[in-house]
């Protein structure tokens, strides 16, 4: 565990003498600020609350290269089944933490579609006004990643711009000698009046384990429409923190799913700070794992101001030793009044074996607002199961057919439809079944 | 078609059923009546293949097969339908998705080929149009804050789609306003052939106004006490079932 801290700390002095002269004086004093939050706190433990029921330690044992040197390739016939490649798109694509541009697709013209490291070096204010200002700062998995931020996603979408087509985000790890950890790292900018749809998704190609720390930050300025989806399917040897945080401004609506199939340990960190009046937030998650899995939820809704709308939706199903974890916190500050917010956490467990561990966290310092929670943990229905076999569905079949019912409220704000297929396939082949879900 | 014979079955060690004989030929309609706890509903849970049902002794035979051994959907395949009293609320799952799934798995079973959808839009049609159902129903999801009314009626719907050699309608008349009765017994009477056949379970005699039974049985504490023709089922009307408990207390 030490082993992994001392070698991104080594990695940091030598990232820093490399970028010597290349960096400006926001950017390098918020990486050296960063860099003593992870050296302080170190990686954090089971004795932290908000860690107590997700163990990074096997983890973090493991031998991980943290630095990638050389430029790999892969064919894109190797990696098509990654792509939602029925639509037409533009596609960031980011090989062991370098960007592809064989595989991508980005474009200067309207609006900025490009990469973390060309904003750095072609837009330095814009640098100097989003970068780390989003994401907590006393967050130590956070802090090694700002530390450490060179490459990832660039994408900003100018005042009234719509963006037709989706942007895909794919990271893949094709390291093939060792374990490696990736860290990338994205900055989306909505700018007023502005909408795009985005996936993202990390897929390790390697044989060996994968260790990502992913940190996004968002800003949706007035009026602003982002939808974002995040599709967690990774090899069962690759696990993920993902730290996305979003600044929501006035009357901004943001949708954000994320959907976790796959992968080792998942964890996701999903805060959004609404910083103006009258905003919309969607969070919607689906967690569909089985033996060998966590998938471990802590979002945030944190009402600043009056008038604000949250609503969250996250359905569990656990198969085999499967473990998830849901933590919703909202806070509703003392001047936010009128906020709405509403939260719920379904979960189905499919063995004795599966746990999960589910917490909503209401902390309201207003007296005139809306907030609800709820969280239930049941079996599948018996009675359901039996209706649907005395009219010749197999047993497998109603039962996929019951839990895709129980989880498709997870589904209900996607804006892409190929991407809602490709879900639907997934689920279907997860349950093990050959069904077309929707009609 | 369908020969029980001897059928015991108990539910938490609690015997139910305490040795029923039936046969039932195609063509033909049979009712079930008795009064509450008599064992009408456990009896065609056994049949229709529910697992929590435990059978201790005796046999069912469909078309010369032992249906003991199978699963409910085996069952279903085989040709056997049942209607429930209380239809299964399923959110999320469409009438028209649960129906394409239902008839594919049925024919998959059977090693037949998926029914093109639009084949199977014009069947649905039909029946709907049997059965005087809005086609608002196909999207709507599965019973979920269907009238009891439109429950039954969706049962049979379902009934109408699956074409089962056996159909067994378990209280189908409850919850029923006579319009609705008359349409639901309508869409049973239409559907009715030489070839296949009916066993209604009720506890009123007033669906059999409607759907005219062949043969008449009385169940009562878990064993056919009395059968009869269809003016068995007009006696029990009049009399309660009173008499028949006094009869089987000599």
């Amino acid at each position: 565990m030490e082993a992994l801290k001392d070698k991104l700390e080594s990695s940091f002095l030598v990232f820093e003498n490399e970028l010597n002269g290349h960096s400006n004086k926001y950017i390098h004093k918020t990486r050296q600020e960063a860099f003593k939050v992870f050296e302080k706190q170190g990686f954090p433990t089971k004795r932290d609350e908000e860690w107590k029921y997700t163990n990074l330690k096997p983890i973090l044992k493991q031998d991980f290269k943290v630095f990638h040197r050389g430029e790999n390739t892969i064919d894109f016939k190797d990696v098509r089944r990654y792509f939602l490649s029925d639509v037409d798109s533009y596609k960031l694509v980011f090989i062991d933490g370098k960007f592809s541009s064989w595989l991508s697709e980005t474009t200067h013209e309207k609006f900025d579609i490009c990469t973390f490291g060309s904003m750095l070096e072609k837009y330095p204010e814009v640098a100097d006004k989003y970068f780390n200002k989003a994401l907590p700062q006393n967050e130590s998995l956070a802090a090694i990643n700002t530390a450490l931020a060179s490459e990832g996603a660039f994408i900003r979408i100018k005042k009234n711009q719509t963006v037709e087509k989706p942007v895909q985000l794919i990271y893949f790890t094709s390291e093939q000698e060792q374990g490696a950890m990736q860290q990338p790292r994205n900055l989306i900018v909505l700018e007023e009046n502005s909408e795009v749809k985005i996936t993202e998704r990390h897929q390790s190609l390697s044989s060996h384990d994968v260790f990502t720390n992913s940190a996004t930050e968002i800003f949706v300025e007035k009026h602003a429409r982002l939808h974002y989806y995040k599709v967690q399917n990774d090899s069962k040897q690759a696990s993920i923190i993902d730290n996305t945080s979003v600044k929501q401004y006035s009357r901004s609506v943001v949708n954000m799913g994320t959907f976790s199939f796959g992968g080792k340990l998942v964890r996701n960190n999903l805060n959004f700070f609404l910083e103006e009046e009258y905003t919309e937030t969607y969070m919607d998650g689906i967690s569909l794992i089985g033996d060998g899995q966590l998938v471990d939820h802590h979002t945030l809704a944190d009402h600043k101001m009056p008038n604000c709308y949250s609503n969250e939706t996250y359905k569990g199903i656990y198969d085999g030793n499967a473990k998830g974890v849901f933590n919703g916190k909202v806070m509703v500050h003392p001047h936010a009044q009128k906020t709405n917010a509403f939260q719920q956490n379904n979960n189905i467990l499919l063995t004795d074996k599966a746990s999960i561990d589910t917490k909503p966290q209401l902390e309201i310092f207003a007296d005139d607002v809306q907030c609800s929670h709820g969280c239930t943990i049941g079996q599948l229905d018996e009675d359901a199961m039996f209706y649907l076999q005395t009219r010749g569905i197999p047993a497998k079949e109603a039962k996929a057919l019951l839990l895709y019912a129980f989880a498709n409220d997870g589904l209900r704000n996607i804006k892409i439809a190929e991407l809602r297929k490709k879900l639907n396939k997934v689920i279907a082949s997860k349950l093990g079944v050959d069904l077309d879900f929707e009609l | 078609m369908l020969k029980i014979n001897d059928l015991h079955a108990s539910i938490e060690g609690n015997e139910i059923l305490k040795g029923i004989n039936l046969e039932i030929k195609p063509g033909e309609v049979h009712a079930i009546m008795g009064p509450n706890g008599s064992g009408k509903s456990t009896l065609s849970s056994v049949v229709a293949g529910r697992e929590e049902y435990e059978v201790s002794k005796g046999t069912i035979d469909f078309e010369g097969e032992d249906l003991l051994d199978l699963d409910p959907e085996e069952r279903a395949h085989k040709g056997i339908f049942l209607s429930f009293q209380y239809p299964i609320e399923i959110p999320g799952v469409s009438v028209t998705n649960f129906l394409k799934t239902a008839i594919n798995e049925t024919r998959k079973a059977k090693g037949e080929e998926a029914m093109p959808a639009n084949i199977m839009l014009k069947k649905m049609r039909e029946k709907m149009a049997l059965l005087e159902m809005d086609k608002g129903f196909l999207s709507r999801s599965l019973n979920e804050g269907f009238s009891g009314g439109e429950k039954k009626r969706n049962e049979i719907f379902q009934m109408a789609m699956l074409e089962p050699k056996l159909a067994i309608l378990d209280e189908t008349d409850s919850g029923l306003d006579i319009d609705a009765l008359r349409i639901v017994a309508n869409g049973v009477n239409k559907l009715k052939s030489k070839d296949n056949a009916v066993l209604l379970i009720t506890h009123y005699q007033r669906l059999l106004d409607y759907i005219v039974p062949d043969y008449v049985h009385v169940l009562y504490n878990g064993r056919i006490v009395k059968s009869g023709g269809k003016d068995l089922a007009l006696q029990l009307e009049e009399k309660g079932y009173d008499w028949i408990k006094e009869e089987m207390a000599i």
